[in-house]
């Protein structure tokens, strides 16, 4: 009896959500929402900031605190830019990188729509298992593995090269995008596919003609998902490649680029920021498949 | 609709082929798709796990066989103050950092359910730190830590004249593994605060209404209403959060590479120095292997989350 008066007035009440607001006032909104994240968003992206900022300083300001406000610049510079894409190999890690991202998320994601479509909608006897052992191998962490990966690469007689990489990073890239995609599998009516069946098709053309197309949103996910993983992976790449031309942005910049015992501030920030730039713009373009996919692994 | 549209070419492949056959044979179909997933991790995942043991008992060192040496290296490591040393680091640094990401992720989270104009670029924002690699960001916070022009020291004392003189952040034992700390957290926040925004939004707000109308404070309806729905979602992301900055590499090795004397080596980084950088194979699979009942434990607590998941659920049918 309470329960549905309750109920009744819930309802109400959720359509002047906005009303009940108005027992806030403004300055306890400010004091206790936009204070916190502004202090949020401005600890957050400071670091950015100060990388950015340091990357466009003569060296002269980087060292001198006194009479330049470390804050902001008094000339800037692209010297340390200039420096870093004409006397250094960074092109050349650039394009290492923007490769092996490439290769493994083409790799990963060929081998995780398969595996998926076979798990959710081949369903055979141990399916669950099967996905079951893809999520542990998630919870794998690389620090435990490089070792071990290490004399495996060796074998293989892939040490120092960057098709190690495409191989390799496919382990931590699979699982993730495996359980993506059979969640986003998860949503797509069977009826669909048996309609398909009772039409004479087979298994392959109801792949690729109608479980593909609809689950183009989860592949985009889990492709940029891996991209960015790949770009940002640092243990393996600093395991398994030696020389200096083939390493991988992250890498290079921390083993070639630091050097002697006066660090370059300016190179460092600036190689760091260019590092960052095409993930983050990349991300810009495909915020909304990060959050869901992040968000959508965690549920899954 | 599009089943007409699949209808027409579907009919006319259907000659007889073996090969379009054979590919509409079920078990083998299963074997074709799971194949590339299968073996790229039983290859790369499950063979280098099984090596990683079996080296952990040998004494291989870089370019020679070893041969099995027994309990040795872990013998060894038990008198080794260097992996007490980093076994008490790593246990403090991931407390420590787990503890700060998930107290200010879920304020942030909390933070970011409100409405307010912006909201969603705001949201996106908020994620670059996670975004963008970590190597990079832990060269931003070397040179925000540099002992002579850190921006911090600058702040504390020429703007705000709260100390004489510059900070050591990473010059000595405690400041260095403080400052590493920090700037974990600071990586970790964003992936807790929208993980948990997922989870928040998910809660019903008839839930809270119903409790507004019974006179509950918003203490108590964050302690008996948020709090509970949240359990689930936050063992599972805690889970994840543990075993990753447990296992934690590329900020150590990036802002400081286990120093000043030894402090702030956690237990990859030591594996990685002893058993790459070092050579000595055995002894660094030895201290990689010594952190898998560790990640056994954490995986546990993931999978008594996702129970009581499911009993919630039940809970919520009736």
């Amino acid at each position: 009896m309470t329960d549905t008066v309750a109920q009744s007035s819930a309802v109400a009440d959720a359509k002047a959500a906005p009303d009940t607001m108005a027992w806030d006032s403004g300055l306890r909104r400010l004091m206790m929402i936009y204070l916190p994240l502004g202090c949020f968003v401005l600890i957050l992206l400071f670091p950015f900031y100060w990388m950015a900022i340091t990357s466009f300083k003569p060296n002269a300001e980087l060292m001198n605190y006194k009479d330049h406000n470390p804050f902001w610049i008094s000339s800037p510079t692209l010297a340390h830019i200039k420096h870093l894409l004409f006397d250094t190999a960074y092109p050349r890690w650039l394009k290492t990188t923007m490769l092996v991202a490439i290769g493994s998320t083409t790799l990963s994601l060929i081998a995780s729509t398969l595996a998926a479509y076979a798990i959710e909608r081949l369903r055979f006897r141990g399916s669950p298992y099967v996905g079951l052992g893809i999520y542990l191998a998630y919870l794998v962490p690389p620090s435990i593995l490089f070792i071990p990966l290490a004399t495996v690469v060796v074998q293989f007689g892939l040490f120092d090269s960057p098709l190690a990489l495409v191989l390799v990073y496919p382990t931590f890239l699979v699982p993730f995008c495996t359980w993506l995609l059979i969640g986003y599998f998860k949503s797509i009516p069977y009826e669909l596919e048996e309609c398909a069946l009772v039409d004479g098709a087979t298994r392959l053309q109801i792949l690729r003609r109608i479980t593909l197309p609809l689950a183009v949103p989860g592949l985009i996910s889990a492709g940029i998902f891996s991209f960015t993983l790949s770009w940002n992976e640092f243990i393996y790449a600093l395991a398994f490649i030696q020389s200096g031309a083939n390493k991988t942005v992250p890498v290079a910049i921390l083993t070639e680029l630091v050097t002697g015992d006066v660090y370059q501030w300016g190179a460092l920030m600036a190689g760091s920021l260019l590092g960052s730039l095409p993930v983050a713009i990349f991300y810009s373009l495909f915020v909304d498949y990060y959050v869901s996919s992040l968000t959508g692994a965690v549920k899954e | 609709m599009s089943v007409t549209t699949v209808s027409s070419p579907a009919l006319a492949q259907r000659q007889p082929n073996w090969l379009v056959r054979l590919f509409d044979y079920k078990p083998f179909l299963i074997v074709m798709c799971l194949a590339p997933a299968i073996g790229l991790l039983s290859v790369f995942l499950t063979y280098p796990l099984g090596l990683g043991i079996w080296l952990a008992f040998t004494d291989t060192t870089i370019g020679r066989r070893g041969v099995f040496v027994g309990l040795e290296n872990f013998q060894y490591l038990l008198t080794d103050p260097l992996w007490w040393n980093a076994v008490f680091y790593s246990v403090v640094y991931t407390g420590i950092a787990t503890f700060g990401k998930f107290a200010l992720g879920f304020w942030l989270a909390l933070l970011l359910n409100n409405h307010f104009p912006f909201k969603s670029i705001l949201r996106a924002i908020i994620l670059l730190p996670w975004i963008v690699p970590t190597v990079l960001s832990a060269l931003a916070f070397w040179w925000i830590y540099d002992p002579q022009f850190s921006i911090i020291s600058y702040l504390l004392v020429d703007v705000l004249h709260w100390r004489s003189g510059n900070v050591d952040f990473l010059g000595s034992p405690w400041p260095a593994r403080f400052s590493l700390i920090a700037a974990n957290i600071w990586r970790g926040i964003p992936f807790v605060a929208i993980s948990l925004l997922a989870g928040l939004q998910t809660i019903s707000p008839s839930l809270y209404e119903a409790a507004m109308l019974d006179g509950a404070s918003a203490w108590q309806r964050f302690r008996y209403i948020t709090f509970p729905m949240m359990m689930p979602i936050l063992a599972i992301v805690m889970t994840f959060s543990i075993i990753f900055t447990f296992t934690d590499f590329q900020l150590v090795y990036a802002i400081t590479r286990g120093g000043p004397v030894n402090s702030t080596h956690l237990l990859a980084t030591l594996a990685f120095q002893r058993g790459i950088a070092g050579g000595e194979l055995g002894e660094g699979a030895a201290i990689a292997v010594s952190m898998i009942p560790f990640l056994i434990f954490a995986t546990l607590f993931s999978y008594f989350g996702l129970a009581r998941r499911k009993w919630q659920q039940g809970e919520a049918n009736d």
